[in-house]
């Protein structure tokens, strides 16, 4: 239980999946101009890294593995993983049509966001097993959560402020994400 | 000027991209630590980029418009996996550095974005110089921002110390916040010299932070998004 929370908390703070890995900047910097936005990504994100993490590590452990198809494991992920958030959306749509209408249209986002394949792919290089790797996908989908939500509050200040001309838009947005990785670069005290 | 050269100089200059049209940002802010590595990250999805922008152009016409999308990822993954087991083999220490990246070539923008925007449209030889300008424009791009890391938090150069030993280097620039740091500062000098670039669309989601969407280019999401 307790390297459970270990992992949780390495991969949500200590190697923060966009502060610290730089997976899924796009839609980081992309989708985090308004708070409810960046809310309802980060609960889809946690949602599809999720069953991702679980799909992929069930794939690896069961079919690739026995069948000495190692080698594969990236045609199969990226596959698996479009085809999974097709089959989310799909079963979202049917069944729960209120977090469908929260979070549907972040989902076919997600499917190329390079965060799912980057942890489907970790999980195998560190060698996790299928709880544990749930447990990965989880925790770094929270971590992605809490940075775009942080940094969608950091743009609305932003916003209200007098920025020099050439550090307008894009440049100051990733500034203060050079802040917040500094920051989160405290997290690497935790020894873990 | 020949068309075929100014595939190269669109490539490199016109629509750069990782300066202009800011796609891949994820490798470039990642593998930027040295300039070796962003030489060793660029000279792979150089590679990728070519092969896959000529298969795909060969098979524009046998693929259905229908299921081009899945076409493409497997035909791209099929050649990512290819060289990173070549990487593997002949280069142990680029793999060590370059890590999960080697796969993430995949989901780069820049590769079904010139699927989509260039080769699934053109001929075969014009898609390889695409992808051969887009390569060089892309490798340049990663060892320049490399290389102002490295001096900056190293003091040293490809390797070899230039900034003498008794200055401190300010270790930063080499660790994750430093990418966004000169990042944020190299878009802030393009601006300032104004030199049009879409670091705008990046930030405000115009195409959903289109690397989410990212088998379109940056073009046809601006298409999508009139509409």
């Amino acid at each position: 239980m307790n390297s459970l929370i270990l992992i949780i908390v390495s991969c949500a703070l200590i190697n923060n999946v966009v502060l610290n890995q730089f997976l899924g900047i796009c839609s980081f910097v992309g989708v985090s101009q308004q708070m409810k936005a960046s809310a309802s990504l980060g609960g889809a994100v946690i949602f599809v890294l999720t069953i991702a993490s679980a799909v992929a590590s069930l794939l690896y452990d069961f079919v690739l593995k026995p069948f000495g198809l190692d080698y594969m494991k990236t045609i199969v992920f990226i596959l698996v993983i479009a085809a999974l958030v097709q089959i989310v959306e799909m079963f979202l749509k049917k069944t729960s049509p209120g977090i469908y209408k929260a979070l549907g249209i972040y989902l076919p986002l997600i499917t190329t966001n390079c965060a799912v394949l980057g942890v489907a792919l970790t999980n195998v290089k560190d060698e996790y097993n299928f709880i544990e790797s749930v447990f990965a996908g989880f925790g770094t989908a929270v971590g992605y959560t809490i940075a775009i939500v942080l940094l969608a509050g950091i743009r609305a200040r932003i916003n209200e402020s007098d920025i020099p001309k050439p550090f307008r838009g894009a440049p100051v947005v990733l500034l203060s994400a050079a802040l917040m990785s500094i920051a989160f670069m405290g997290f690497g005290g935790l020894s873990v | 000027m020949n068309k075929y050269v100014e595939r190269i100089y669109n490539g490199v200059v016109k629509e750069n991209p990782t300066f202009i049209l800011m796609l891949g940002m994820c490798p470039t802010l990642a593998v930027s630590t040295a300039a070796i590595n962003g030489i060793g990250m660029g000279i792979s999805t150089t590679a990728v980029l070519i092969l896959s922008n000529v298969i795909i152009s060969a098979l524009r016409k046998i693929i259905p418009d229908e299921v081009r999308l899945p076409a493409y990822i497997v035909i791209v993954a099929t050649l990512v996996t290819i060289t990173e087991l070549l990487i593997e083999a002949y280069l142990p220490s680029l793999y060590e550095a370059l890590g999960i990246y080697i796969p993430l070539i995949v989901v780069n923008c820049i590769i079904l974005g010139r699927a989509e925007a260039y080769a699934n449209k053109n001929t075969v030889p014009l898609a390889a110089f695409d992808g051969i300008g887009m390569g060089i424009g892309f490798t340049l791009a990663l060892t320049v921002v490399g290389l102002l890391r490295e001096l900056i938090g190293a003091g040293t150069a490809f390797g070899f110390q230039v900034i003498p030993k008794s200055v401190e280097p300010i270790g930063i620039f080499i660790k994750a916040p430093g990418a966004f740091l000169v990042l944020a500062i190299v878009i802030a000098v393009l601006n300032a010299l104004h030199i049009e670039n879409r670091s705008n669309e990046l930030v405000n989601g115009s195409c959903d932070g289109c690397c989410a969407k990212c088998a379109k280019s940056k073009a046809n999401c601006k298409e999508e998004g009139a509409k």
